[in-house]
Parts: C-alpha cells; sequence; structure tokens
C-alpha cells in the first residue's frame, strides 16, 4: 500500500509528461487526477492504521549508495510524522490537481502541467517518507525541481524564468547547509540512517568536533546546519526572498507547493529530527528567533502589498515562522498541527484568491478589483472562511492551532519564548488586518476594474469550487477534530516514537495548556483587532491608508520595496559573482595565464625566430665580420685558459 | 568466446580491424562516406557489447588484475642487466575497467552524432575515431609503463587531426595550445618514466606498485606525473586549453575529449600517483586541494559571464573534474568510489551536453547563446533531453552527478571539512550558470526567423541521446553495480597506501 501511495504519482507523472501528445489533455487529467486521488485515499487509511492503531511500518526497497562504510537505502519510513504528512501532501494535491482541470482550461499544455503537479507530489513523499538523510535530500531537491518546473511553467515570460531560477538558486544555498550536515553527520555517527544517528544522539551530546577551524559542539552544529537548509526551503528570513517571486508560477501550484506542502517541509524536517534538536538548545533557541522574526517581518511586509498573491505569500511566509517557533521551544507537535491546518486553509485561500483571478481575467492587482461581491459570493464566501481560520477566530482551524503555538512559546518561559509571544502575537494582529484588507480590496467599495472586465466578471465552474469545498470543511473542521489527538493531554499516544521531546527540560508542550486565560484570549483579541482596524482603514476611512503611506513615505517604501533585501543581495552577491566571473576570465584566464602561458611562450619564440632570421641577412661581409669576431672570442678563450 | 583468453587484446585493437575495412572501401564518395559510417558504427557497436562480456565475466571480489595478458615485446633486458625488457602486458581491475566500458559505450554514439555533421573526409575521420578508441582503451589496460606511456602520447595525435582538420575556424590555436601544454607534461612524464625504470629494473605497472621509492625522489616523479595530468584533468591554472579545444573541435571530438581524454588524467592519478609514490601524494594534497577548490570556484564564476555555449560547459568541466581531484586526495573510500563515479557520470552527462550543443550548432552554425532562445517551443523533446542533462550536471539527486558528487563530499569532508564547506559552494554556482544557459537557450518567446524553423529531434539524434539518458538515470538510482565493480580495488588501494605510509613513518622513527 505504502508503495502504491508514493509511486503511483510519479508513473502518472512519467504518463502524462511522455505520452500526453498520446493520451490527450483529458487522458492526462484523467491519470493524474485518478493517481494522485487514490494515493490520497489510501493515505487517509495510512493515518487511521498508523496514527490511531500505532502500526509503525518500514518498507525496504532497494541499495541505492554503497561506498564503504557509506550505505544508503531506498526505504520508505511510515510513522505518525510522516503519515500526517502523507495526508497533507495527498490531500491537499489531489484537490489541487482537480482544481487545475478547471483553472487551467484554456492553457495549451495541460498534460505537462499535469505531469509536473504529479512529480512534485512524487518528491514531496520521497521526502517525507525518508529513511535517512540522503533520499530526504533526494526528496528536498526533488520538490526544489518540480517548484522550479512550476514557477517557470509560463516559459514566455522573462519573470517566470528569473523567479524559477531564484527560486532554486536560493534554495540551493539552503541546501549547502543541509549537505554539510549530512556529511558532518556520517563523519560523526558513521552512517545517515535516521534511526541509528538518532538512537546514537544522546551519547553525541555535549562532545565537540573541528569544523571548518573551530572547535564546535557536534550535535549543535549540525543541526544547524540542517536548519540552514529547512530556511532555505522553508523561506525564512535571509532565505526568504524567493518565496514571493515565486507567484509567477500557476496559482493551483501557489497552493500546493507555495503554502501547503514543499514550503513546510523545513518544519517536517525539523520535527522529524527532533531527536537531534532536543539536544542542542542553541540552535532551538536559534530556530525560535529565526521563526519568530520571520512570522513578524513578513507580517509586515503583507500589510502594504497589491499583488492578491503576493499577500497571501508573504502570510504563509509568516506562518511557517510560527511553525519554527513552535518548533523552537520544542512543541513538535504543536508546530505539526499548525502546519497540518494551514495546509487546509491556506490552500484555500490561495485557490480562492485563483478563482478571483480568474473571474477577472488574469488580474492580480488587487487596486484593480473591488466590488467584486455581487458577482462572484460563492468564491467570497470561501475566501472569508479561509481568512477567518487564518486570523485564528474561534472554532475555525487556525484558531485552535494558532493559540497552542502561542501559548507554547509563553509557556516555555525562556527569553526566547517570550520575545517569539511577543511578536507572535503581533504578527497575529497583523495577519487579521492585512487579510481583511484583502478581502475588503477585493470584493467591497466600487469596481475598480473597467466595465470590460466587471462585465465578464462570473463565478468558477464546479470542477474548481468543489476542491474550494472540501477545502473549505477542512478550514472548518481539522481544527476540532485533530486537536485532542494531536495536541491534547494525551499527545504521546498519537505520536508515538516519531517526535522525542525531553520533557524534563522543555516543558512547553506540557504547560501550554495550563496558561493563564489572558494568554489564550490575546490571540484572538489581536485577531478581532486587526480585522477591525481594516474594516476601519478600509470600509469606513478608505481615505486612511493612502493618507498613512504619505504620512510615513519612509516606512510605507521600505516595507513595500520588501526590507530591500533584493536590492541588498543583487548588491552584495550577484552583481559581484558576476563582475570578478569577468575578471577571472577576462584578467585571470586571458590575460595572465595565456598570456604568460602558451600565448606569452610562443610568442616569446616567434620573437627569437624573428630575431634568429634578422641575422642571416645574405650580406657577405656580414658573415665574414661574425667568423672574425668568432674566432676572436675563440683565440681569447685559448689564452685565457693557458694564463690559467 | 567466454574463454577467449585475448578478450581484452580484442576490444583494444578491433578498432583497427574497422580501419583495415575502410582502407578497403571504393567507389563513389557518396557510397564511401555511407559505407565507412556503416563500418565504423558496427564496429564500434561490437566493441561495446564485447567490452559488456568483460564487466560481466569481472570478478568483483578481487582486487587483482583481470584478464591479464602478458609477452615480451621489446628486449629481454639488457644482456648482463638487471632490467627487465618492456613486455606488453595488458588488464583491468576495479579502477580501469569502468573506463573502458565508458569510451566503448561513448564511441558509437560519437560516430552517430558525426552522421551528419562530417561531409567532407569521412573516411579519414573516421579511421582518426577508430585509432583514438584503441588508444584510449589502451590507456586504461596497460600495465606496463612504456606501453602506457605510448597510448597515452600517441592518442594526441588522432586528436590534434580531429580537432585541427574538422574543427571550427581558430583551430588551428586550438590545436597549438592543446598540443603546448600537453607535450610539457608528456615531456616530463617521460623523464620520470625512465628514472623510475633505472631505478626500479622495470616498467612493469604491478611491480613498480610495490617499488617503494625513496622519499626524496618519490617528491620529483610524482610532480612530473602531475604536471602530466593536471594538464590532462585539467585543473588550475593549466586550463585554458580546454575551452579553446572544446570550442573548435567538433561535436563528436568533444564528447570523447570531455567524457574521455580528461579522465586519463584523474585515472592517472589513481594507477601512479597514489599506489607508487604515496608519500609524496599524502605530501602535495594539500597542493591538489587548493587548485582544486579554487578551479571549482574559479572556473564556475568564469562560466556564469560566457557568451558561448560550448565554452560555458567546457569551464563547468573544469569545474567538476575539481571535485574529482579532490576525492582522488581524500585517501578514503568514499572520496575515491566517489572520484571513479563522478568520472563515469561526468563523461556521459558532459559528453551529453556537448552533444546538445551538437544538436542546434548543425542546425544554426553558431554557439552564441544570445542567438537562441524559446527553443522549448518548436523542439520540445530537445528541450526535456537538455534539461534531464542540465540537472545531471548540476547534480540533482536521482541523476548520476549527484551520486558521484555526494560520495566525494562525504569522503572530502572525512579529510577536511573546509575543503568540503568550499567545494560545497560550486553546487551552488553550477545551479546558476546551468539553469541560466537552459533558460537563455530553451525557454522565453521564440522570437527569431531562423530559430523558428529548427526541426525537434529526429530519429537518429534519438537514438543517441537514448542510451544516454538511460545511463545517467540508472547510475543515479541504482550506482550499486558499478560501486561493486569499484570497491574491492579502491579498499586495496587505500590498504596498500596506509601500509605504506606506515613503513614510512617507522622508516623515519628509527635512527
Amino acid at each position: 500500500m505504502y508503495q502504491l501511495i508514493v509511486f503511483l504519482p510519479l508513473a502518472a507523472a512519467i504518463l502524462a509528461g511522455l505520452f500526453g501528445r498520446r493520451i490527450g489533455d483529458r487522458g492526462a487529467q484523467v491519470v493524474t487526477c485518478g493517481a494522485v486521488g487514490i494515493a490520497a485515499l489510501l493515505s487517509w487509511v495510512a493515518l487511521y492504521r498508523v496514527g490511531f492503531q500505532g502500526q509503525v511500518a518500514v518498507v525496504p526497497l532497494f541499495t541505492w549508495i554503497d561506498s564503504g562504510e557509506f550505505e544508503v537505502m531506498w526505504q520508505l519510513r511510515i510513522d505518525q510524522l510522516t503519515a500526517v504528512m502523507l495526508v497533507v501532501v495527498n490531500t491537499v494535491s489531489a484537490l489541487v490537481h482537480i482544481y487545475s482541470v478547471g483553472y487551467m482550461s484554456h492553457d495549451t499544455s495541460i498534460p505537462r502541467f499535469m505531469a509536473y503537479l504529479s512529480l512534485f507530489t512524487f518528491a514531496m513523499l520521497m521526502l517525507v517518507t525518508a529513511d535517512n538523510f540522503v533520499q530526504m535530500y533526494f526528496g528536498w531537491e526533488g520538490v526544489g525541481l518540480a517548484s522550479y518546473l512550476l514557477i517557470g511553467f509560463w516559459y514566455k515570460r522573462p519573470s517566470a524564468n528569473a523567479a524559477a531560477i531564484k527560486a532554486f538558486v536560493v534554495n540551493r544555498v539552503g541546501d549547502f547547509g543541509f549537505a554539510l550536515g549530512i556529511m558532518a553527520i556520517f563523519l560523526v555517527y558513521g552512517s545517515v540512517d535516521f534511526q541509528t544517528v538518532f538512537n546514537a544522539t544522546p551519547q553525541m551530546a555535549g562532545q565537540t568536533f573541528t569544523f571548518l577551524s573551530w572547535e564546535v559542539d557536534i550535535v549543535t552544529t549540525i543541526t544547524l546546519l540542517l536548519f540552514i537548509g529547512a530556511c532555505g526551503k522553508s523561506a525564512q528570513l535571509g532565505l526568504h526572498t524567493w518565496l514571493p517571486d515565486a507567484m509567477e508560477g500557476p496559482t493551483p501550484v501557489s497552493a500546493l507547493i507555495h503554502a501547503a506542502t514543499m514550503v513546510t517541509a523545513g518544519v517536517f524536517m525539523v520535527a522529524r529530527c527532533s531527536p537531534m534538536f532536543e539536544y542542542a538548545p542553541f540552535t532551538l533557541a536559534v530556530v525560535a528567533a529565526v521563526g519568530a522574526s520571520t512570522a513578524f517581518f513578513a507580517a509586515t511586509i503583507g500589510l502594504v502589498q497589491n499583488d492578491i498573491k503576493r499577500v497571501i505569500a508573504y502570510s504563509t511566509c509568516s506562518q511557517l515562522g510560527y511553525m519554527f517557533f513552535a518548533a523552537g521551544v520544542s512543541a513538535y507537535p504543536i508546530a505539526i498541527f499548525h502546519l497540518f491546518t494551514h495546509a487546509f486553509f491556506k490552500a484555500l485561500l490561495f485557490l480562492g484568491a485563483g478563482s478571483v483571478i480568474h473571474a477577472v481575467g488574469g488580474e492580480q492587482d488587487m487596486r484593480k478589483m473591488g466590488g467584486l461581491w455581487p458577482h462572484i459570493k460563492v468564491t467570497a464566501v470561501l475566501m472569508w472562511i479561509g481568512s477567518l481560520a487564518l486570523a485564528g477566530v474561534p472554532f475555525f482551524a487556525g484558531y485552535y492551532s494558532k493559540d497552542a503555538v502561542l501559548e507554547a512559546a509563553f509557556a516555555a518561559g525562556s527569553g526566547v519564548g517570550d520575545y517569539a509571544f511577543t511578536l507572535g502575537l503581533g504578527a497575529a494582529l497583523l495577519t487579521a488586518f492585512y487579510s481583511w484588507r484583502l478581502l475588503f480590496m477585493t470584493f467591497n467599495g466600487t469596481p475598480r476594474a473597467d466595465h470590460h472586465v466587471m462585465e465578464h466578471v462570473h463565478e468558477s465552474p464546479q470542477v474548481m469550487l468543489i476542491p474550494l469545498y472540501l477545502l473549505a470543511a477542512g478550514a472548518l473542521f481539522a481544527g476540532i477534530a485533530f486537536v485532542g489527538p494531536m495536541v491534547g493531554e494525551n499527545w504521546t499516544a498519537f505520536w508515538g516514537q516519531s517526535i522525542l521531546i525531553r520533557e524534563d527540560l522543555h516543558k512547553a508542550m506540557a504547560e501550554a495548556h495550563h496558561v493563564p486565560l489572558w494568554v489564550k484570549l490575546a490571540p484572538v483579541v489581536a485577531g478581532i483587532l486587526g480585522i477591525l482596524l481594516a474594516w476601519q482603514m478600509y470600509i469606513r476611512r478608505p481615505d486612511l491608508p493612502g493618507a498613512l503611506a504619505r504620512m510615513h513615505d519612509g516606512l510605507y517604501k521600505f516595507l513595500l520595496n520588501k526590507w530591500y533585501f533584493d536590492e541588498l543581495y543583487d548588491y552584495v552577491l550577484v552583481r559581484p559573482a558576476m563582475w570578478i566571473g569577468r575578471l577571472f576570465w577576462k584578467g585571470g584566464d586571458q590575460k595572465i595565464i595565456d598570456g604568460f602561458g602558451p600565448d606569452g611562450i610562443s610568442a616569446g619564440v616567434i620573437g627569437l625566430a624573428r630575431r634568429a632570421v634578422r641575422l642571416q641577412t645574405g650580406y657577405l661581409y656580414h658573415y665574414a665580420f661574425a667568423m672574425l669576431i668568432g674566432i676572436f672570442v675563440l683565440v681569447t678563450l685559448y689564452f685565457y685558459t693557458m694564463g690559467h | 568466446m567466454l574463454s577467449w583468453p585475448y578478450l581484452l587484446s580484442t576490444v583494444t585493437f578491433l578498432p583497427l580491424v574497422g580501419v583495415l575495412f575502410i582502407l578497403l572501401i571504393r567507389g563513389e564518395p557518396d557510397v564511401v562516406a555511407r559505407n565507412t559510417r556503416n563500418v565504423a558504427l558496427f564496429t564500434t557497436i561490437i566493441i561495446f557489447l564485447l567490452s559488456l562480456v568483460i564487466w560481466l565475466q569481472f570478478d568483483t571480489s578481487t582486487a587483482e588484475f583481470q584478464f591479464v595478458e602478458k609477452s615480451g615485446w621489446i628486449g629481454d633486458g639488457l644482456p648482463g642487466a638487471a632490467r627487465e625488457g618492456f613486455n606488453y602486458h595488458m588488464g583491468v581491475d576495479g579502477i580501469s575497467m569502468l573506463f573502458v566500458i565508458l569510451t566503448t559505450f561513448l564511441m558509437p554514439l560519437c560516430i552517430l552524432a558525426s552522421w551528419e555533421a562530417i561531409e567532407h573526409r569521412v573516411k579519414e575521420y573516421m579511421i582518426a575515431f577508430l585509432m583514438l578508441e584503441t588508444l584510449m582503451i589502451g590507456v586504461f589496460c596497460a600495465l606496463d609503463l612504456v606501453l602506457f606511456y605510448l597510448f597515452f602520447e600517441a592518442g594526441l595525435i588522432p586528436m590534434f587531426l580531429i580537432i585541427g582538420v574538422w574543427g571550427g575556424p581558430r583551430r588551428i590555436y586550438a590545436t597549438f595550445k592543446f598540443f603546448l601544454y600537453t607535450l610539457l607534461g608528456s615531456v616530463l612524464m617521460l623523464l620520470a618514466i625512465l628514472a623510475m625504470y633505472f631505478h626500479a629494473g622495470t616498467t612493469d605497472i604491478p611491480s613498480l606498485m610495490q617499488a617503494n621509492f625513496p622519499s626524496g625522489m618519490q617528491k620529483w616523479l610524482w610532480l612530473a606525473f602531475f604536471a602530466s595530468f593536471a594538464v590532462k584533468v585539467p585543473m588550475w591554472p593549466v586550463h585554458t586549453w580546454l575551452p579553446d579545444a572544446h570550442v573548435e573541435a567538433p561535436t563528436a571530438g568533444s564528447v570523447i575529449l570531455a567524457g574521455v581524454l580528461l579522465k586519463m588524467g584523474g585515472y592517472g592519478f589513481l594507477r601512479f600517483s597514489l599506489p607508487m609514490f604515496p608519500e609524496a601524494s599524502v605530501f602535495f594534497t594539500p597542493l591538489i586541494w587548493t587548485l582544486s577548490v579554487v578551479a571549482i570556484i574559479y572556473t564556475s564564476l568564469v562560466a556564469l559571464m560566457q557568451e558561448d555555449m560550448k565554452k560555458l560547459i567546457a569551464y563547468s568541466s573544469v569545474a567538476h573534474m575539481g571535485f574529482i581531484t579532490i576525492g582522488t586526495f581524500t585517501f578514503t573510500q568514499q572520496g575515491i568510489d566517489g572520484a571513479i563515479l563522478q568520472m563515469i557520470s561526468h563523461g556521459i552527462v558532459s559528453g551529453a551536453l556537448f552533444l546538445c550543443v551538437g544538436v542546434v550548432y548543425d542546425r544554426m552554425h553558431t554557439r552564441e547563446i544570445a542567438r537562441y532562445g524559446g527553443l522549448v517551443n518548436n523542439m520540445p523533446r530537445y528541450a526535456l533531453v537538455f534539461m534531464i542533462f542540465t540537472m545531471a550536471t548540476i547534480g540533482l539527486p536521482g541523476t548520476s552527478g549527484f551520486v558521484g558528487e555526494m560520495t566525494i563530499l562525504v569522503g572530502a569532508y572525512q579529510a577536511s571539512s573546509w575543503v568540503a564547506a568550499l567545494a560545497t559552494t560550486g553546487v551552488i554556482l553550477g545551479a546558476a550558470y546551468s539553469l541560466w544557459l537552459y533558460r537563455r537557450v530553451i525557454f522565453g518567446e521564440l522570437v527569431r526567423e531562423d530559430c523558428k524553423k529548427m526541426s525537434d529531434l529526429n530519429w537518429r539524434e534519438v537514438a543517441i541521446f537514448a542510451p544516454l539518458v538511460a545511463a545517467a538515470l540508472w547510475i543515479g538510482i541504482y550506482p550499486k553495480p558499478l560501486f561493486d565493480v569499484t570497491a574491492v580495488s579502491v579498499a586495496n588501494l587505500l590498504q596498500q597506501h596506509e601500509w605504506a605510509i606506515e613503513a614510512a613513518r617507522t622508516a623515519l622513527a628509527k635512527p
């Protein structure tokens, strides 16, 4: 069964990708939707078996790399953590596949799109079922490839191509850390298998080894390296710049890859490696600090963006920050729980945004929307549900998970926990604000699109709406249904051995249920405040935002330009790399190496030959004179040696 | 057949039989050209199949040389002297076997790639290629130093001709540069070979491995061999012949150059430097690491700025070969296994990338990146193939590039985390220049009229790429058969190396 879950999407991808022309658009859609749909149903069965009956499984396939002690197997590991991820990945993926049938119906290369989606699904499944670090790396890079292909799907657009390359290369920067982490793991543990490494970690704690030129703590260093990888994939502060640009891809892609699944891989990795992170308190603090900072930082940018997808993208970035700081305070189950609920409501929001974009003929700028509510009521209601869940309004999915995240941060009782709690609370306010800003700008007020567009505004077809209904059901009930088993008092029964928390040291998980009442209420209050603020600024006094932006022009520009990260990187990294490249080429290779090497030598030989040629003038008296000099030298030499 | 004792010689010299047949072809120029191509193709295919027999019969449980043939060749030892003569001594072990397969695998594809691209002097062209095949296989099978040197140097001649006769506009400059560099290295290696012969009294490679040269002498010999191999690999800063040679060479010439000739350098380090000069190898390891790391970063940055497709791939080759030299000099099982695997992988992948350039060059007769764009619109099959090899060259897991690179880096990390970390930056830069190349050629709007006229891969081209794609993915997913071949020989090499170093240490410790 587990083989089917993982390899059905691969088979579908190959079939649709290579034989797309033969089986036609419809054929490709049927094959891929069917395969991923079956995988999704089986995933729920797997969740039931593993999560609720505790039947953990390891499915060996065959040997991959075998060099001395460096042995890597292809092997599927199905434990509770994997099972939850299987459900998230396959469910959202199946719904996105179906949605794409409608959304991409006017596209000219449907089989290619469906094949990429299924390929992505396969890679993501390999990532979450990995049983060792190298196989995880396979999935990790595989989803990167699929993401690259899908962001650049509309290859005629230069911006899409640029975004695709950026996504891949920035991710590679993160992977650099991940790869070094794997190498260090092999050096220290002599193995890359999860189980072996995790079992040996307690003995490694506190020991040091030489990394580069410094003597450092083993577990802390390795986990920090792994976390760099996680930052790349999950778009955390510093390595986040690719995610907003990734919105160049078709909207279903944004929903699946850049909201629900791939970007959460970093969180999954931290949870998967909890037996290591638990022995690296410093790394945990870094994780929490980076997560909290990202949560707040991305939310500030989200406030002023005008592209509907970019707002949601920054929101994703921010929510990933929540997941990280939950993991950073050792509340891994809560992090995964938030990942789980977030997948539903964020996919819903993205696909809803796609429905809006579909309705207004491809426009993404919210300044050219407005007043859409009477025309696309179903989409609007669905977007409201998604936003309510995102803002953490009671009884929606996000309420349970976000509250739990903040409670855990508070309960951690550490400095970094308080930092995360404060920023998280601030971000909650901002989140609610920008979510309703989005809703109000899109659906309320007077239409700002021209009348041609407004005449054609239409509700999406059923094939797009049905997936939205199902996701909406997830946004409504995923929290209330799973809050008990996943993060309730008895969370260990659900997660089994898949997550390790040293509860004697890290109390966040246990204490999260016993925080003061104001802590429990604060996120809800923050959310409602944010909504009211948005209402004040975009419904009651629509002149306010403009006035505010003018008043704080510097701050506004700073946020609008995303804290100038792109400009900074361009200035510090990209341009110098190109400048140095040209210098090495023209200066190093051509002037110095060739100039003194082959070209210099050949030029020297030619010069010498020219001079030799000049000696042969053909005049007899030149030769006679040369002979005379020669004789003179010889005779002198003869007498000279005689004298000694 | 299966117990035929001269299998290795048969594989080595069968191309010459093909040459003989080609020489006999007479008739109309068209007919001659066609028959020549067919003869060359069939010969190389038969050789490939025969070489597979070698692999099937290869015993992976021993580090001994197999399929050994030995007979007297030049001089039976001078009368009264304590020196042996030079022997015709052939054999393969786990280190060399895969290179033979790589050579025979690439050859038929090269012949196919030259099918339409080479129109004049077809006969001479095919003869040069077949001779080259003999010499290349010979390099990897020779177990006598003089025999090795003969194959190693003679291989330059057909390559020199291939670039010089069938090459691009600046072919003369390129061939001279190529020749100048390699000559310098070769002369020094020849001197070293003479010194070794006079010291050890034999040119037999397995005997020389046991010769224990004094450590001072080792260093000189090592440097002399290094001069030759470093040019071949090529290592920074003696790499500048490679971009020029690649740019001017015909497509198939580039494939062989990148696929096989560069590997002779890496193979040389494994066959000679490490086992024969163990102390010197350890002594010079920092040098190799430095040059390799510089090569990786430097040439990756240079590749980023190239405007010529072939030059870009040539520079990326230098960077990839940097990984291989690092792996070789880690003295770890992973490093050396990885280096061998990466050489095989690079042979396949960079060869395929040069073929990819060849496909568009045959249609447009330019390699300038800016002249292309949007090819995915009218050449979807080509776009797919090019994508697969682009991913393989940047080491995406699941392709052969990853397996080699990762294994090398794992080995390198054990030797030095600095080297591993710096080398890994090449992985980031590699992604940047490869994807950027791909984007400029394949993606975008199809605007140029001449690009619009280009047709997708024809059946001949599909037949060339299909085996390469299969090989790159197979090695990426299930490389175990290859690791099985190298495992024991590499382990043995390391064991011998360790003993040698141990012995040298105890010798030093004694007063």
